[in-house]
């Protein structure tokens, strides 16, 4: 057998030019890196890979068509299970899902299958042929009300906008793509190139968007469905709202969470010269939390130029955040304080933040989750002079649907009660994504949209 | 896009506006804000809803020049178009939620400031619609900066007016007036302030002295208004809420102004860059 060809390496920004910048990270593979890589798919009988993905995405079959060179062919492959394949390709865990179960990936590495993706999707977007299917609304089509322009809702509309529904997405913000526009930075996904383009391409299938919609607010779902002719609704509302510490001094001017920080920069554009936009980093920041958003927004910090320290309670080996974020992070230069929480943030005279109190942990024994929970070392309390701190302790779904919405029921933790379909407990009201199963990760969400427009399509069907 | 389809500067600084935005219209309580974004590079800014027209489908906002963001609102002629506008958001006011049985017999007091005053013309019209015994007192500088006194004068049963400098009116500021009031014999039940936070402060402390219930309307920095981003958080009988869901209306007892103030504050020094690079 010929010597295996190594994972084709993908062209980054060097980290400290990249530092000081908010242009994409990775480059992304050329149409000759992108056939090499395709080459080393094995094109397993019963492909893992396949199973471990959320969406079901044909992954050895859009991989063939890449090594033949045919991109288009590739893109509408992934097309049939995906609407937001350049996102994906560049969000999602790959190696946890895919790229987790690669068989190559047991001995050596793993097919780079995101990347492909991802070059699949960029490189037949530039191409003038269109592989998107026309609008297929046919008139006289029920009509699906979608809560929510993320992940989870541009999934759900997809799928019933194809099957020939007249779906339109109600969103909150005034731009959509919810998390994606508003909490993933512009150095991972940029928002005019990529989302906004995939979100063209949503509309094109004739999905018509409502911005400026705050259902509960500016129109209940009972309205919707009572006055508005929408025979069922899709509940997609993410979770959005912030999670603080409880420690004292969390009021002071100079604490951000994290989802003010990433919006006023994301959504808000803060880091341009031509928005107006306020944002403050100060000279030193303190992110508090180990996640992707964690670890977003030190990225972020560090752009607007602040000196910038991930502070969490765990060790390395835990952080939720993906392994290429976080190395991505540390080659940008941002200090990563394990094992410490903070216990108290510090006041100067005027009520801005001086400095982060921490205590030094260790681990113990393991909690529910199975990871071991790490316990305060006594008497080991220290100073981190800071500016600002920036929670990043995960998110909880927004009460405002359930408490508007007669029989929608929710969970303690406050997600929507929801099976596996997506079918809440109220006919006709389906949910998914991280409104049901609280803050997780895109695919996960675009998977449960997915299920759901399926759940609905028979519903309708049958009503 | 949402059209502006009148303007009118009711002072040098204070516009009102009346814009096309037919689902916040059928949706709006006297209480509840909504957001306006200008322009695509504009900051969503939140506004007090000071009247709307549910079949003419419009709403009305007073906005006051501060800063780059309030600028490109005013900016605006009539027959122009907001980028977005937003809402209604925050709860209604509290006496939304009360029965008849539970309003009869009320005496509402509102002391309105500066720009304070347009929100309080929906929420004393909503009363003495009701037959509820409504009175508003009307502070500003001068006599010029008054606003909204012919709409309120028809919408409450007693309108007072104060100026610090005496122009018009009683001569002094409206918590002044209110314990002026008291003391001539009149008797309130609940008070109601909106303006300024430090005049929210000493609203507060005047109606404890004067053993009168008070609402505070918090103006406070937001980003989304509805719950995400945590900007507006205020401490209120000693645990952290958010002005956008939790309010914007609170009992003013329990409210921690001076943080509050301090909060408000937070982007002083980038909005002065900010509006000096834009504001001509």
């Amino acid at each position: 057998m010929a010597e295996r060809i190594p994972r084709v390496p993908v062209r980054e920004q060097d980290p400290k030019v990249r530092a000081h910048n908010f242009e994409e990270v990775c480059f992304g593979y050329d149409l000759q890196e992108a056939m090499l890589e395709a080459s080393r798919c094995l094109h397993c009988k019963n492909p893992r890979c396949v199973t471990a993905c959320p969406v079901s995405i044909k992954i050895p079959e859009f991989i063939a068509k890449v090594k033949e060179g045919d991109i288009q062919g590739a893109a509408a492959v992934i097309g049939e299970d995906s609407s937001l394949p350049a996102v994906c390709g560049r969000v999602c865990p790959q190696e946890t899902q895919c790229e987790g179960s690669c068989i190559l990936g047991i001995k050596g590495e793993s097919v780079a299958i995101g990347k492909l993706e991802r070059f699949v999707a960029d490189h037949s977007a530039e191409s003038d042929e269109t592989t998107r299917p026309a609008a297929t609304v046919t008139p006289g089509a029920k009509k699906v009300a979608v809560i929510g322009s993320g992940p989870a809702g541009l999934a759900c509309a997809s799928d019933l906008a194809k099957w020939g529904y007249d779906v339109t997405i109600f969103e909150a913000l005034h731009r959509p793509g919810g998390v994606l526009e508003y909490g993933i930075p512009e150095f991972r996904l940029p928002k005019d190139a990529v989302l906004k383009r995939e979100i063209n391409e949503v509309k094109a299938l004739g999905v018509k968007i409502e911005t400026d919609v705050i259902i509960g607010r500016t129109v209940t779902i009972d309205s919707l469905m009572d006055n508005e002719g929408f025979e069922a609704v899709f509940v997609g509302t993410g979770a959005g709202l912030p999670k603080f510490m409880g420690i004292p001094g969390e009021n002071l001017n100079g604490v951000f969470s994290a989802n003010e920080f990433l919006t006023r920069n994301n959504l808000m554009k803060a880091f341009r010269e031509d928005y107006l936009t306020p944002i403050h980093a100060g000279k030193k920041c303190c992110v508090v939390g180990g996640g992707n958003v964690a670890m977003d927004a030190a990225r972020t910090a560090l752009r607007l130029g602040a000196d910038t320290s991930i502070i969490y309670r765990r060790t390395e080996v835990e952080l939720p955040a993906r392994k290429e974020e976080v190395h991505h992070a540390k080659e940008e230069g941002i200090d990563f304080q394990m094992l410490t929480n903070p216990v108290e943030i510090l006041a100067d005279e005027n009520g801005w933040v001086r400095a982060l109190k921490c205590i030094r942990m260790e681990l113990g024994e393991p909690d529910e989750s199975g990871r071991r929970s790490p316990v305060p070392i006594p008497g080991s309390e220290f100073e981190i002079p800071t500016e600002t701190v920036i929670m990043a302790l995960g998110t909880a779904p927004n009460p405002l649907i359930v408490k508007t919405t007669n029989g929608l029921e929710a969970t303690r933790r406050g997600g929507l009660v929801a099976d596996e379909e997506g079918r809440t407990t109220r006919e006709g009201i389906f949910a998914g994504g991280d409104a049901v199963t609280g803050a997780a990760t895109v695919i996960l969400a675009m998977g449960a949209g997915r299920k759901a427009a399926k759940a609905i399509d028979e519903y309708l069907k049958s009503k | 896009m949402f059209k502006i389809l009148k303007r009118e500067m009711l002072t040098p600084n204070i516009c009102k506006m009346v814009v096309s935005a037919p689902r916040i219209a059928k949706a709006a309580k006297p209480g509840q804000f909504l957001i306006v974004l200008a322009n695509e590079e504009g900051e969503r800014i939140p506004l007090t809803i000071s009247d709307y027209d549910r079949e003419g489908g419009t709403v009305t906002i007073v906005t006051q020049l501060i800063g780059a963001s309030s600028a490109a609102i005013i900016a605006k002629e009539e027959g122009e178009f907001f980028r977005d506008v937003v809402g209604p958001l925050g709860n209604p006011s509290a006496f939304m939620e009360m029965s008849e049985e539970q309003l009869k017999g009320q005496k509402y007091i509102f002391i309105a400031g500066g720009l304070g005053t347009a929100p309080v013309y929906p929420q004393a019209k909503w009363l003495h619609d009701r037959g509820i015994a409504v009175d508003v007192i009307i502070g500003a500088r001068t006599k010029d900066l008054l606003i909204y006194t012919e709409e309120l004068g028809s919408a409450c049963d007693n309108l007072y007016l104060c100026t610090d400098d005496g122009s018009v009116g009683f001569h002094g500021v409206g918590t002044a007036c209110l314990e002026d009031l008291v003391a001539k014999g009149k008797e309130y039940t609940q008070a109601v302030a909106i303006g300024p936070m430090i005049m929210m402060k000493f609203a507060t402390l005047t109606c404890k002295k004067l053993n009168i219930p008070i609402d505070v309307s918090l103006n406070m920095l937001m980003v989304d208004g509805t719950g995400m981003c945590g900007a507006c958080r205020v401490t209120v009988a000693g645990k952290t809420r958010f002005a956008c869901v939790d309010g914007p209306e609170f009992n003013g007892y329990d409210v921690d102004f001076d943080e509050a103030m301090r909060r408000l504050g937070q982007y002083k020094t980038e909005e002065a860059e900010v509006k000096a690079k834009f504001v001509k």
